[in-house]
């Protein structure tokens, strides 16, 4: 038997989570180097997938597979595509830079020594959610993924109830010392609240529909259904696949987010931490629009394009809705918060105009998404801890003050917006271009998004960065050495897969192939082909 | 003379029965009244063992009367320490036990 | 030699990387590294022009493929380059005028702070410009488009810490995205109709497609060319963006990335020829905006602002002479040449008349300037003699054929028509360059000290600033003389462009003559106006016109009331939607099944009898319910 790559990957920061909890209150800055040193080690192995892997080749591979609940037919059944492993690269990238990133988030209060804040446990939870992300794409037992799709809550909740932003707690002594704060933690645990309860209604829906998809099919591997559909051995009644679609989607939506089921997303990002925003946002999220990839195309192809019309509209809505709402925003995570909501409606429209331009662009729009949004909030992160104000109008003139901090957040800011040459415009317009070969009115409605995110990220730049320098500000420290460390590889991938997307869109095709052939959909061909 | 007859009476103990435990306070009356009920269901189950011509009726009969006894020790037990505590047999007294 | 092209690029790109993230280390000779690799460009530029010159007309373009960029099924979209003789006239003209305004700057930029960034972004402005000219399909022009678009903001925001500079740069930024969405559209149908958007297969295959299809690509291409040379209806940003430093209002505002949208247009002839149309509405588009420029021009007092307005106006003669087909596209393009001549030449001699009035803007305080700065004096005196078309000067070659050519539009009223607005243009061109130059280098000085007292002390620029001046006086008094010899102009772009004579309405030496005569007329008036008596310092009151002018044509208060306002009301709406409406429901639910817990909780009253009674009842229920089920 081979050597269980995929198992190694996952199990690497699972362990380091185990261990970094486990180090002493005492030692709190070896237990931040160990789950530095974790987090690369996964990205090491994720690089090793990566290379093992071969485009070329079958559909699935480095595949595990071992009896787990016997009763059930339930497997552990690993196994990956181009786009599990294009989404392990990026989760396993992203984890190190927000471990780099949080790295002081989770120290004790200076001032109030009596509040403990466990430390080891950011980190321990931080490498927890990492290890049930990287599993999750690359589970194919659909009852293994439910189990770790519902799992990644519990880590996640504590991370957003349990670690508020430093701003928070350091709130200028106008607001009587302890009830700003009070109030923050009031805020936070609502949002905490929020986000589970929101993810646990999707999640028992969607358990409903994985004991049904049993009752069914009678196993729960996804390449079996998946197989026995194609061939035609499984029938399903019309009525019977579409609930299950939507027992199966309506989780991936709330998890994706979706209009109109996203507004935890906003509460959940401007409480958490910024590092923490970025790992709701960046990896998180990107397991629900995946496993609309892998699940819902896969196991409900017919029901698939029959909710095609009603998804895309609600994309659509997501787009315009979430970039007009961020152009009213106040506060700077939330802001980010609803401009993530438009970019998943891209996202999700791809997906679903089941066109290669389309996923592939979709596939490459988490990618590149996941690092963009991580450049950005992240720097807004910087930016918010110097203030500790999270609100827009408390900043002004930064620019001045602090242009490395100030260019940093430009670039991110542009990367936002898809400015071409950065990674995201190349998603962004793949998934126009393809939405619009089948569905030309959505792809020009969707091409006021381009507008729109122009003007919420030029605006928010010109708040914070631009002006005359606000005396708060005047003294704020330009980007320090660590912080230039999270930030500068992030711009320089960006710029790579702006300029060269090749190795990500090689690796993703082949996947897309397979994808739009299981719902049986061809590209349409250029009018002048066809004329021919 | 029809078993029927048996039965109505039962009915009308059953009645009397329930009505007390519904309007009366004192403690002791409900504990009666219960018992009352109680008996209500035995005289119509033994009416039943008559008219079915079986025995089952009047065995479960005979349980009731032991649950009845043992009902007796523990309620009885209730309603002292109770009275010991607030000096007062009332039922609606007693209604700390509430969410 | 095609393996030079990407060099063309890959100079002033390695220049801004350099400088945009060398530090402080570079801020000492940073500028010499920026203008050095902008002269390195212009000479790649000049040996390719050369090796172009050797060759016979046909084989004159070049091909360089560097890689393949978005390969996914169905879609091919390379990093690939195409120098024809119309991207060659657009890269010497960019790396030459870009070499001039660098060394321009090092003088101007001298006692900025943060020089070394400012020659970044021009280097940056460079490449995206470069590249948008030399790319081979739409998407990779789409690269540059939006490239240029961000140097223009950058630059434009050059002194943030205005806020009336970063406003000015986010408008030109948002402003210019609307157009890109246009492009973008464009190249999605291009994608969708032709399965490609390369340039060479779209262009040659437009006749494999419907009219119908080519009009709608021809009016997105037009919408994003509106916005990237200001033309109506999304002109707002220009005059604006006169907040950048005047170097880059020279560059990127006069001569090079406004020209884009012409650029655009002649590019796509073959789609436009193919598409009456859209044609009709680039020439309308044209005619509007050249008399909208010189409008506002005329009531400006700033110096800049009223030069923005020329520029928008001659842009408009450009985008009429494209919209003619192949009769205009050369003069089209001749214009933008010469034009790129004189009006970085004028906006050179306006920033140097600033350097000298301690950047002080407004017209009504200068006067007088031209025994004080000589060389400014002679040479934005050539530049406006070549603007308003003197005869034998650049801008009168290539005006008057356009004029000509507007004549020839068509036989009936519609020549009439937009000859007729070219005329008129040319008139009012006269005006107001007249005024300017009348109000800045004539009369009395009416100078006053600034508000910290400082008297302004008018003195005569640095030769870093002055030599790039005279050079382009040069251009703007011979280019077009030269270009005209023999048509040889023409005859150099006919392989891209095709070209044919023009058959005006009227006859063409009435044309000429009517055009001499209108800008004389032109000129006088403005003389009468301004030379005659003096200039008061705080501007008069104005007729209506003058005052709407003023404001650009009411254009920024109708965007502001309807965009600006009602987007505000829109966003803040929706805000108070989701969080009441679409949270609210969710927060409802939540909420509605606390209350009804609450409400089951009093039933838990801890009264043993009420216990009893729902005991009672359920068991009734029970029991009359089993009764029904059985008579049922």
């Amino acid at each position: 038997m081979s050597f269980p790559l995929l198992t190694a990957t996952a199990a690497v920061p699972a362990i380091g989570a185990i261990v970094t909890a486990a180090v002493p209150s005492a030692r709190r800055t070896a237990a931040k180097w160990l789950a530095l040193l974790f987090s690369l080690a996964t990205l090491l192995l994720a690089g090793v997938v990566g290379a093992r892997f071969d485009p070329g080749g079958d559909r699935y591979q480095l595949t595990e597979s071992h009896a787990w609940i016997a009763d059930f037919g339930v497997r552990y059944e690993l196994g990956v595509d181009g786009i599990g492993v294009a989404l392990i690269g990026l989760t396993a990238l992203l984890i190190p830079f927000i471990i780099l990133a949080g790295w002081h988030d989770a120290d004790p209060y200076e001032t109030d020594s009596k509040r403990w804040r466990p430390t080891q446990g950011f980190f321990a939870l931080i490498l927890m959610v990492e290890a049930m992300v990287i599993l999750s794409f690359e589970a194919t037992d659909v009852f293994l993924f439910y189990v770790l799709f519902e799992a990644m809550l519990i880590p996640m909740y504590f991370l957003i109830g349990g670690f508020g932003d430093r701003a928070a707690a350091t709130q200028p002594a106008a607001d009587a010392a302890g009830g700003s704060d009070e109030k923050a933690a009031a805020q936070r645990s609502y949002a905490a609240v929020k986000f589970l309860l929101y993810n646990l209604v999707g999640g028992l829906i969607m358990l409903a529909a994985v004991i049904g998809l049993y009752v069914v099919a009678g196993n729960f591997s996804l390449q079996e259904i998946a197989a026995a559909r194609a061939s035609g051995e499984l029938e399903m009644a019309t009525n019977t696949e579409r609930l299950l679609f939507l027992g199966f989607f309506f989780a991936f939506a709330v998890k994706a987010p979706l209009w109109p089921l996203h507004t935890w997303l906003p509460n959940a990002m401007g409480e958490a931490t910024a590092p923490v925003a970025v790992l709701i946002t960046a990896v998180v999220d990107k397991v629900g629009t995946f496993a609309m990839l892998r699940f819902c195309l896969q196991l409900f192809p017919e029901a698939s394009k029959w909710a095609t019309p009603v998804i895309l509209v609600l994309a659509l809505i997501s787009i315009v809705y979430g970039a007009l709402l961020a152009v009213g925003q106040r506060d700077i995570k939330r802001l980010v918060a609803y401009a993530s909501i438009s970019h998943f409606g891209f996202i999700i429209m791809g997906i679903f105009a089941m066109t290669s331009q389309g996923q592939s662009g979709a596939t490459l729009y988490m990618i590149n998404h996941g690092i963009s949004t991580a450049a950005l909030m992240l720097v807004a992160g910087f930016l918010i801890s110097r203030r500790g104000s999270r609100l827009i109008a408390d900043f002004g003139g930064v620019q001045k003050v602090a242009p490395v901090l100030a260019g940093t957040f430009l670039i991110g800011s542009l990367a936002t917006l898809s400015l071409p040459g950065l990674a995201p415009f190349v998603s962004e317009f793949l998934v126009l271009v393809g939405t619009f070969t089948r569905y030309p009115v959505v792809g020009i409605i969707a091409t006021f998004g381009i507008v729109l995110a122009a003007l919420y990220t030029l605006v928010l730049y010109q708040r914070t960065m631009t002006g005359p320098v606000k005396l708060e500000v005047a003294k704020m420290p330009d980007l320090r050495v660590r912080e230039l460390v999270v930030v500068a590889p992030l711009i320089a991938l960006l710029i790579f897969l702006g300029v060269y997307p090749k190795p990500v869109t090689d690796l993703v095709n082949p996947a897309v192939g397979h994808t739009l052939s299981d719902v049986q959909k061809k590209d349409p061909k250029p009018e002048v082909e066809a004329a021919k | 003379m029809s078993p029927v007859n048996y039965l109505y009476l039962a009915a009308l103990l059953f009645a009397i029965g329930s009505t007390g435990v519904l309007i009366r306070r004192n403690a002791i009356v409900v504990f009666m009244c219960i018992e009352l009920m109680l008996n209500a269901c035995n005289l119509a189950l033994v009416t039943f063992s008559r008219m079915h011509g079986n025995l089952d009726g009047q065995i479960i009969a005979f349980f009731t009367m032991v649950v009845a006894a043992a009902e007796v020790v523990v309620g009885l037990a209730i309603i002292v320490s109770l009275f010991r505590s607030r000096h007062s047999a009332s039922v609606d007294d007693a209604s700390l036990m509430k969410l | 030699m095609e393996n030079l092209i990407a060099l063309l690029v890959a100079a002033p790109l390695l220049g801004a990387a350099v400088l945009l993230c060398g530090g402080r280390r570079l801020d000492r000779g940073g500028h010499w590294i920026g203008t050095l690799l902008a002269v390195v460009s212009f000479a790649v530029g000049v040996l390719l022009f050369t090796d172009m010159l050797g060759k016979d007309a046909e084989h004159r373009a070049l091909h360089q493929s560097l890689f393949s960029w978005i390969p996914v099924e169905g879609f091919q979209a390379d990093v690939a380059f195409q120098l024809d003789q119309l991207s060659m006239t657009f890269v010497l003209l960019i790396t030459g005028v870009g070499s001039l305004i660098h060394v321009y700057s090092i003088g101007y930029m001298e006692h900025d702070e943060r020089r070394r960034r400012f020659f970044g972004y021009l280097n940056l402005f460079l490449a995206a410009m470069l590249l948008l000219v030399i790319a081979d399909n739409y998407l990779l022009l789409y690269v540059g488009w939006e490239g240029v678009g961000l140097a223009s903001y950058l630059l434009i925001g050059f002194w943030q810490h205005k806020p009336s500079a970063a406003t000015a740069a986010k408008k030109a930024f948002l402003v210019n995205r609307v157009g890109d969405m246009g492009l973008s559209i464009a190249i999605m149908l291009m994608f969708t109709t032709f399965g490609t958007f390369a340039f060479g297969p779209v262009l040659e295959s437009t006749a494999d497609t419907s009219e119908g299809m080519l009009t709608a690509i021809g009016l997105l291409l037009l919408l994003a060319a509106c916005g990237k040379s200001a033309q109506v209806p999304l002109q707002s940003w220009l005059g604006d963006a006169m907040e950048g430093p005047t170097p880059v209002s020279a560059l990127i505002h006069a001569a090079t990335m406004v020209t884009a949208g012409v650029y655009l247009i002649t590019r796509s002839g073959a789609i436009f020829n193919a598409a009456p149309d859209a044609q009709l509405a680039v020439v309308i588009v044209g005619a509007v905006t050249l008399l909208f420029g010189a409008i506002v021009g005329c009531a400006k007092d700033d110096i800049k602002k009223a030069l923005a307005g020329s520029t928008m106006s001659q842009i408009g003669y450009m985008i009429l002479a494209a919209g003619l087909g192949p009769i205009g596209y050369a003069f089209a393009i001749m214009h933008l040449v010469t034009h790129g001549f004189f009006k970085a030449g004028l906006f050179l001699g306006a920033g140097s008349v600033m350097h000298g009035m301690n950047d002080e803007v407004d017209m009504r305080k200068y006067g007088g300037l031209r025994k004080y700065m000589p060389v400014t004096f002679v040479t934005f005196g050539l530049g406006y003699l070549a603007i308003i078309g003197f005869p034998g000067l650049s801008g009168f070659w290539s005006k008057d054929k356009i004029i000509e050519a507007a004549f020839a539009y068509d036989d009936g009223i519609r020549g009439w028509i937009f000859g007729g607005v070219a005329l008129l243009g040319a008139g009012i061109t006269a005006f107001y360059m007249t005024r300017v130059m009348i109000m800045t280098f004539f009369g009395e000085k009416r100078w006053q000290p600034d508000a910290d007292g400082n008297e302004p002390h008018p003195h005569e620029s640095p030769k870093s600033m002055t030599i790039p001046m005279i050079v382009l006086a040069f251009g703007s008094v011979f280019a077009g003389g030269l270009f005209s010899l023999n048509e040889s102009f023409v005859k150099w772009l006919e392989p891209v462009t095709q070209f044919e004579h023009p058959h005006p309405v009227i006859s063409v030496p009435a044309i000429t003559a009517s055009t001499v005569v209108v800008l004389l007329l032109g000129a006088a008036l403005a003389y009468v106006m301004y030379g005659r008596k003096p200039v008061p310092v705080t501007a008069p009151r104005g007729s209506l016109l003058t005052r709407a002018a003023r404001r650009d044509l009411l254009q920024d208060d109708f965007n502001h009331v309807v965009l600006v306002r009602g987007g505000e009301h829109l966003t803040r709406s929706l805000v108070y939607v989701d969080h009441t409406m679409v949270d609210g429901v969710v927060n409802g639910t939540a909420a509605g099944f606390g209350g009804l817990s609450g409400r089951m909780r009093k039933l838990q009253n801890g009264f043993a009898r009420s216990y009893a009674v729902s005991m009672f009842g359920g068991t009734a229920i029970l029991i009359a319910a089993t009764l029904l089920m059985r008579a049922v």
